[in-house]
């Protein structure tokens, strides 16, 4: 090799380094700019681990949050849509007392998604169980199929929803997980506004998450179990 | 003579009614560059929005390049931030010309998200 091979070697790798360098902000920029242009992966699962010893009873800043996150009305009548509740159980025999909040338990195999008839209901390649609500007919089969109750139908026409959350008259709808804030790296609105950061929220797949360290540490059950739904929230304590 | 005149009124009364008919008057928003040529878009804007609303519900691909709420950003009235309040909003005026009728805004929200954020801060 001579000198101006290495000389003309150089000079490129020079380049190529500054039209990186010049390059690579501009495509960093455009990304935040424009959204998240990649579609979700399936290594991820998103899930949750709900701590009932530090729910309290009575509480129900989860609840609140969830509702003005995504314009629920908070009414609990039988045509108000709720996407979490609190529920207090009770051991007959012994008399413990247990609080926690209900919602949505986004199923591996969720028995909503195998009832729908237009294939509205659907599981997102990350876990987080979704209705299509371009497709939902709001035939409430799933509302039915469900275990955990997780679902609403909405009654009556909606006005001033918010930009990020689309609901609509004649439509089923539950729980999100907060789609649209995990999509910004955000976490769920009741997950941050639990005082008692008893929900615990992130990727069940990834090993070294908080959330897969503590229900490798941890006991922890799903509802319902012998369903075998493989349910993406969890609780301790129960 | 008669005969001259009656045709050019047949010509001439197609040609004034034809110059009064215009297109519907809107109230563009922001306006500026669109993300595609203004004439393929009122052609095709169907097509991309629904194409993006499969992408971003399924997949959760929120490029907001063709994007419902990316339109709204830029094309919500200066004055009421929304693209359906007036008869000359952005989506109602040609959509009322046309007689389409479309039903995005009985979920969508159809103002701009940065507007209705300032209103519901708290």
């Amino acid at each position: 090799m001579n000198i101006n091979d290495l000389r003309r070697r150089n000079f490129l790798k020079t380049s190529i380094g500054t039209a990186a360098v010049a390059i690579a902000p501009g495509f960093l920029l455009f990304d935040i700019a424009h959204g998240k242009a990649q579609a979700v992966s399936g290594k991820v699962r998103w899930g949750m681990l709900i701590d009932t010893a530090q729910c309290q009873e009575g509480c129900s800043d989860c609840v609140t949050a969830c509702n003005k996150e995504n314009g629920l009305s908070g009414g609990t009548s039988a045509t108000d849509s709720q996407w979490i509740r609190k529920v207090e159980i009770k051991d007959i025999s012994s008399g413990r007392k247990v609080s926690l909040p209900m919602m949505c338990q986004h199923c591996e195999h969720p028995p909503c998604v195998d009832v729908c008839p237009t294939n509205a209901s659907f599981k997102r390649a990350d876990g987080i169980v979704l209705v299509d609500r371009h497709r939902c007919i709001g035939c409430r089969y799933c509302m039915m199929a469900c275990p955990y109750k997780a679902r609403s139908f909405v009654h009556e026409p909606l006005t001033d929803q918010n930009p990020d959350v689309p609901r609509g008259k004649g439509t089923v709808e539950s729980c999100t997980l907060c789609v649209h804030r995990i999509d910004k790296g955000q976490q769920p609105a009741c997950v941050e506004s639990c005082t008692n950061k008893a929900i615990l929220f992130g990727d069940l797949n990834n090993p070294d998450s908080e959330i897969a360290k503590k229900i490798r540490t941890v006991a922890s059950v799903q509802v319902r179990a012998s369903l075998g739904l493989n349910t993406g929230v969890r609780y301790q304590g129960i | 003579m008669k005969l001259f005149a009656s045709l050019l009124l047949c010509l001439f009364i197609p040609a004034a009614l034809a110059a009064e008919v215009t297109g519907p008057k809107l109230d563009i928003g922001k306006g500026g560059q669109c993300v595609e040529d203004t004439q393929w878009m009122r052609k095709n804007h169907p097509n991309l929005l629904n194409h993006q609303r499969d992408e971003t519900v399924h997949k959760g691909v929120r490029d907001t390049k063709h994007s419902l709420k990316g339109c709204i950003e830029c094309h919500a009235s200066t004055q009421d931030n929304s693209v359906t309040a007036r008869k000359d909003s952005f989506c109602v005026a040609c959509h009322s010309y046309e007689a389409v009728k479309i039903d995005c805004f009985e979920c969508h929200s159809d103002k701009r998200q940065s507007a209705w954020l300032q209103r519901n801060a708290k």
